[in-house]
């Protein structure tokens, strides 16, 4: 068995396996499955100050090797999380990161600080990358001096690990993932989905209520990855990769290009054993090709 | 109340073709199926290949517990449902299942039910029909379709209750649809299941709360991940957005809230 231990900021991981904001939901949807505490980490669905509906049906449309989402933060806000979910999740033997996201900074200072006090949520991920909400969401994580200002902001009310997850919808991604890091993030995770649209050709209606929606899945991999290897060289905080990942082959590639954790995703819908599978898969890849630890392969491309 | 889920591989071990859209398979299990509620679905594992990414929900159409096997009723409309109209015998599929919420069968087995399906929408209704004849309730089978050829299972049904039709085109039963057939207006009913295109689901639905009848209908809204994970299936009702993935798919009629109410 090798060593697939890894720490990102004060969190230590039993494997550098995660579950993707919103694709999991808190986790126990999938525990007829599989062991749930088997996985590095699990990231529950994106959590804002208050409630929201989210956006009307349909929200959802398959594309070639992927999908298009626009559940746009559907959730029942921070502090019923805290009382109704927080207690039934809290003991699971993993680590239980928190994905807060928000339309204005107080709204994601506020969620976070409440966040703070919860003593077995080890870190949060800041989700500045949501194409699905209107307002604030996506365009705090396409400009530097947003967010700076909103992580800035985090920054001061939330002292355990605050993980910023990029959205890939920029010109510069490297650049957006500095700024993150000089206002305080312990990590970045990326991507988030790639905003995109589909049309229904003999209706002439878009297949979306939003119209467009966040794409996910295989096909997003080859984009999410040349990200993460850019981001991986311009900081020097771990990189948490994600998009595309289907199996075990896939989340190899992501520690090559750099990353120093993986999520999983859409990968979730399509096999929800698909996790354990990679948990095994990239230690039988260390064990053949002679590694004692995951650490010897993040960043290890051969250039 | 949570009913536990599998992931297994189930072998074809039958495949026909029923009208020129519509094939029957049946699958078998090699290990004791759990126990399923009629109205309950199963994701199925196409192929994963970038056409048909995303597993696809049926309904499970019947159970043979004696012979562990499980049918499925699946209509060509896409690619998907096509792959499965492929199938050959021994292949296997990937299932996830007993999926969702069934259908609340009555209390009062001395009840009147009826049951009423359009086109493919009788799958989930064959094993209702199954389950309530073994209650011993009084069942009235009412199906709907554009013309003869798409009333399924009529046979079938006939084992549990008495069938009626209607046909857009007249070709079979009464003319029209399901909600003009003489026999709502004749007989009444303790309560209604229903399975079918919106549409009609609506109209029965509205038939329902005018005679205070209770009324349970599926619902088939797209879906990614089947188990309540992912929220894409949602549906409005008198609560808000509910998955009909989890919470549904069935819905007693007074919960739901139609797009356009
Ligand atoms: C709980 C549930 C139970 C179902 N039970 C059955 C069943 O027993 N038998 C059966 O044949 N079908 C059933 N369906 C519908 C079935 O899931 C869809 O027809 C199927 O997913 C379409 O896949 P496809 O790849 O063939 O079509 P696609 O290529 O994905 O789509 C082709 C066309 O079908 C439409 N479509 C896609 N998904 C759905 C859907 N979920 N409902 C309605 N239209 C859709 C699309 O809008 C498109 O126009 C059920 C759906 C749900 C949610
Ligand atoms: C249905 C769905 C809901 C999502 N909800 C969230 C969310 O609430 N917060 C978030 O940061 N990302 C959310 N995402 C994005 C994923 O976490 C992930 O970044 C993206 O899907 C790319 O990874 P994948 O290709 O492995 O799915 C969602 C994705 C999907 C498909
Ligand atoms: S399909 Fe994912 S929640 Fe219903």
């Amino acid at each position: 068995m090798a060593n697939l231990k890894i720490k990102i900021g004060n969190l230590q991981l039993k494997n550098p396996v995660m579950t993707a904001s919103g694709t999991f939901g808190y986790g126990t949807e999938f525990s007829d499955f599989i062991d749930i505490s088997r996985l590095g980490a699990i990231i529950v669905k994106g959590t804002t100050l208050n409630s929201r509906q989210g956006n009307p049906y349909p929200r959802m449309a398959e594309t070639p090797s992927g999908m298009l989402n626009a559940v746009g933060l559907q959730n029942k806000g921070v502090d019923y999380f805290i009382k109704q979910i927080y207690p039934t999740i809290k003991d699971i033997d993993t680590n239980i990161i928190v994905n807060v996201s928000g339309s204005c900074v107080d709204d994601y200072v506020a969620t976070a600080e409440r966040v703070n006090s919860l003593s077995n949520i080890p870190a949060i991920e800041l989700n500045i990358s949501c194409p699905n909400v209107k307002q604030g969401g996506m365009a705090f994580g396409t400009s530097c001096k947003s967010a700076q200002t909103v992580i800035s902001a985090v920054r001061k009310v939330y002292d355990k690990t605050l993980i910023v997850k990029l959205s890939p919808n920029v010109t510069d991604i490297a650049e957006i993932a500095r700024a993150a890091e000089d206002a305080g993030a312990d990590s970045i995770s990326l991507i988030n989905t790639l905003l995109g649209m589909a049309i229904n050709s003999e209706t002439r209606r878009p297949i979306l209520s939003t119209i467009t929606g966040g794409l996910s899945g295989a096909a997003v991999k080859p984009i999410a990855l040349r990200m993460v290897w850019q981001v991986a060289k311009a900081v020097n905080i771990p990189v948490i990769g994600l998009g595309g990942i289907m199996n075990a082959a896939d989340a190899i590639e992501f520690f090559l290009a750099g990353a120093s954790a993986i999520q999983v995703g859409t990968a979730n819908f399509v096999d929800p054993t698909i996790t354990c599978q990679i948990i095994d898969g990239i230690n039988d890849y260390l064990e053949r090709h002679g590694y004692s630890s995951i650490s010897e392969i993040i960043s290890a491309l051969e250039e | 109340m949570a009913i536990k889920k599998y992931i297994s591989n189930l072998a074809v071990i039958q495949n026909t073709a029923i009208n020129s859209q519509t094939h029957l398979l049946k699958l078998s299990s090699n290990s004791a199926l759990p126990t399923i509620i009629p109205g309950q679905f199963a994701e199925l594992r196409i192929d994963g290949t970038s056409d048909v990414f995303l597993r696809r929900p049926i309904s499970v159409n019947f159970v043979d517990y004696t012979k562990n096997e499980l049918w499925l009723l699946v209509q060509k409309v896409g690619k998907g449902t096509q792959k499965l109209c492929e199938l050959r015998e021994n292949d296997n599929l990937n299932l996830l299942f007993p999926l969702g919420n069934g259908f609340t069968l009555p209390g009062d087995f001395t009840q009147k039910v009826l049951l009423i399906g359009g086109g493919v929408g009788v799958a989930p209704l064959l094993f209702l029909a199954a389950e309530l004849a073994k209650l011993n309730c009084c069942i009235t089978i009412l199906i709907g379709g554009r013309s003869a050829d798409n009333l399924l299972l009529v046979n079938d049904f006939a084992d549990y209750g008495k069938v009626y039709f209607t046909t857009e085109d007249g070709s079979a039963g009464e003319r029209g649809y399901v909600t003009q057939h003489s026999i709502l207006a004749n007989e009444k009913f303790d309560k209604i299941y229903c399975c079918g295109p919106t549409p009609m689901m609506k109209a029965v639905g509205q038939y329902a709360c005018q005679k205070n009848i209770d009324c349970q209908i599926s619902l088939e809204n797209t879906m990614a991940c089947g188990i309540g994970a992912c929220l894409c299936c949602v549906t409005n009702t008198v609560d808000g957005h509910k998955c009909v993935c989890s919470d549904g798919p069935v819905f007693n009629i007074n919960d739901i809230k139609w797009n356009n109410d």
